[in-house]
């Protein structure tokens, strides 16, 4: 019999991940250089300028993936950098749509720099992303202050009907999508702390175990704030996106389907206490969720308010099965088609083929964080990598949704392509600490040969066997009825 | 000069093909990614397993490389470590601790590894389960050394150069 122990680990795959970034660049680039060549029958005069600088961006993040993280997940960055190409791509294409054509994309571009800096620089200085699991307290407050920012007098900002910006200069930024990367970390390292009493079951209430009352806490504390943001910001994306986030990292840490139910509930009882400031007592500055909301239900009854979402149909229709081709379409008639409505010009120039992939590439970045979460061993990073996927999910479902009529509109983001600076930045740096978890996943670990806990005098019988959840842990009942069937030579610590 | 209608859906369709491509080389990637490589864990890189250090550590301690961490060998956890440079490393469920093991064998407060000018020792915090050093279970502070496995629940962990 021979004595040698086989462990399976992760290949570092980066020769892989350069591979699909290079041809992610290619398809990036050639978006731009299709778009040219439709609108003016030659090549953009800058286009030799601009691949170069394009090709650094991504040698840079490749070259620092490669000397930092060696095991991080491969098809991140190809992803990233073809959503970021193809949203470059077509903030060019709408420069061209008015008169003289603006120059949005060398500033945009100048953000894309900016984001693979926070995210070279992410990598420099976490490598590991556990110390950050000590600063719960201190990352909630940052985060909190962030979001509160643009309540202040001075540098609050308010465009477009919401308070979310603040401005500095000629700058304008969004700290929200920063809180979002802060407060992820912040609620991941707190409920790693605190799950094993948050799933504790309370009352039962038609076969689903609800939390105590005196668990409520956390959660009445998160809803109040996204309420208080709501009322404050009006601004309908960022408080749902948060209230969102926190839920779902509590069902992950605690596996009790009792407070995503408990938090459905709330956000419905919020809504409706919503609906009757706006409606009894006629709270004059919700003007523009009523209009969100009639432009999701009945468009078409009023033309002239739901203008942009009529015309992000009509764009999207006239776009078909493959679209009228980059700079063939008209997507200049939609306003704000840079910002909220960049998913409507993916439909119209590229099509429901086009729409689809893009679409795809999201899931495929969210899918890669969840198995990032499903294959770690530590619970603070687990919780981490899957906040910010379902946060990020949750971003992408909101906007494309309400983009394509599903879900009423919201002013999010659509991650790596819309036109603005915090958005791409914060997710640039998203990717980075996704990356940077799923590398430390993925590393092989040092094992010692010939230490075995299995040949010493006490063995050990695991508690529960069938795992389940993310943590592996199958619900309390089971781990009674389990221990009960040990013979007590070792009592569980709890 | 705008360019024929018929090279502007030549172009459309190739670029959509190509997008599609993308996607499908990203899936191709992911599935070979489903199943790691296999090795002998010999290949893995290995912690540094010295000879137990002589009684008189505190001359021989600097000579011989000082450890500095200590880290988890054996378990589903192996990998982590955490820093002696403070002095004392806790080890438990908790989020105070050094080592956060994930166990249900592992008390909240378990043991803790003590650093000072006279070694290393293992202390047990009155845990449930107890702590082993070699396999045996340890009743008052220990003396450990470079060759010493500590066990707690299913993790074996040692002190690293």
């Amino acid at each position: 019999m021979t004595d040698v122990q086989m462990v399976v680990i992760h290949r570092s795959r980066r020769n892989i991940e350069l591979l699909l970034l290079l041809f992610a660049l290619g398809i990036g680039f050639s978006a731009y250089l299709i778009t040219g060549l439709n609108l003016y029958g030659e090549l953009p005069t800058n286009w030799l300028a601009a691949a170069g600088v394009w090709v650094i961006l991504g040698a840079a993040c490749h070259a620092f993936t490669r000397w930092r993280i060696p095991y991080a997940d491969p098809v991140l960055l190809p992803c990233v950098f073809l959503l970021n190409g193809i949203g470059l791509a077509l903030i060019f294409r709408l420069d061209q749509t008015s008169t003289p054509p603006a120059n949005d994309v060398v500033t945009q571009l100048g953000w894309t720099g900016l984001g693979v800096i926070g995210f070279i620089a992410f990598l420099i200085i976490f490598r590991d992303h556990r110390p950050l699991q000590r600063y719960t307290y201190t990352l909630a407050l940052l985060g909190v202050v962030l979001l509160l920012m643009p309540l202040l007098p001075g540098i609050g900002r308010e465009i477009n009907g919401s308070r979310i910006w603040i401005g500095i200069g000629p700058f304008s930024f969004q700290p929200a999508e920063i809180a979002k990367l802060v407060l992820t970390t912040a609620f991941a390292s707190y409920l790693v702390e605190r799950r094993e009493v948050l799933a504790l079951a309370g009352r039962r209430v038609l076969g689903i175990d609800l939390p105590r009352a005196r668990d409520l806490g956390p959660i009445l504390i998160v809803w109040a704030g996204c309420l208080l943001v709501l009322l404050a910001q009006r601004d309908l994306g960022t408080s749902m996106l948060f209230f969102g986030m926190f839920v779902m990292m509590l069902y992950v840490a605690t596996e009790r389907p009792g407070w995503p139910l408990l938090g459905l509930g709330m956000a419905v009882l919020g809504g409706l206490v919503m609906f009757v400031l706006i409606k009894v007592f006629k709270v004059g500055f919700f003007d523009h969720v009523l209009v969100r909301l009639s432009s999701w239900l009945d468009p078409f009854s009023d033309y002239d308010k739901n203008y942009q979402v009529i015309q992000g149909q009509f764009g999207m229709a006239w776009g078909g099965l493959l679209g009228r081709g980059l700079g063939e379409g008209r997507p200049g008639l939609t306003p704000l088609a840079k910002s909220d409505f960049i998913a409507t010009v993916v439909g119209e120039e590229l099509g429901v083929a086009g729409l689809m992939a893009v679409i795809l590439l999201y899931g495929i970045i969210i899918a890669r964080g969840l198995r990032t979460a499903l294959i770690g061993k530590e619970a603070f990073g687990k919780l981490l990598a899957a906040g910010l996927s379902f946060t990020f999910a949750l971003q992408v479902f909101a906007i494309i949704g309400g983009v394509t009529r599903l879900l009423p509109l919201t002013g999010l983001t659509t991650p790596f392509m819309s036109q603005g600076g915090s958005s791409l930045v914060s997710n640039w740096v998203l990717v980075a600490l996704l990356m940077v978890v799923s590398h430390q996943f993925r590393k092989p670990v040092t094992t010692a040969v010939g230490v075995d806990p299995d040949s010493e005098s006490t063995q050990l019988i695991p508690a529960v066997e069938s795992r389940s959840g993310l943590f592996g842990r199958s619900s309390r009942r089971d781990a009674h009825r389990e221990s009960a069937h040990r013979d007590g030579a070792e009592v569980g610590a709890r | 000069m705008p360019m024929s209608e018929i090279a502007v859906t030549l172009i459309k369709v190739l670029f959509l093909v190509l997008l599609w491509i993308f996607i499908l080389s990203v899936a191709s990637v992911i599935r070979g990614d489903l199943f790691g490589r296999t090795v002998p864990a010999s290949e893995l890189p290995q912690p540094e397993i010295t000879e137990a250090p002589p009684a008189n550590k505190k001359v021989k301690r600097r000579d011989r490389g000082h450890p500095s961490t200590f880290a988890i060998t054996n378990g589903p956890q192996s990998g982590t470590s955490a820093s002696l440079a403070d002095g004392v490393v806790q080890i438990g469920r908790s989020a105070d601790c050094q080592i956060i093991l994930e166990d249900d064998y592992v008390s909240t407060r378990h043991a803790r590894v003590i650093a000072n000018d006279n070694g290393f020792y293992v202390e047990d915090l009155g845990s449930t389960n107890g702590t082993y050093v070699n396999g045996q279970r340890i009743t008052q502070p220990t003396t450990i050394g470079l060759a010493d496995a500590v066990r707690i629940g299913k993790t074996v962990m040692k002190l690293e150069v």
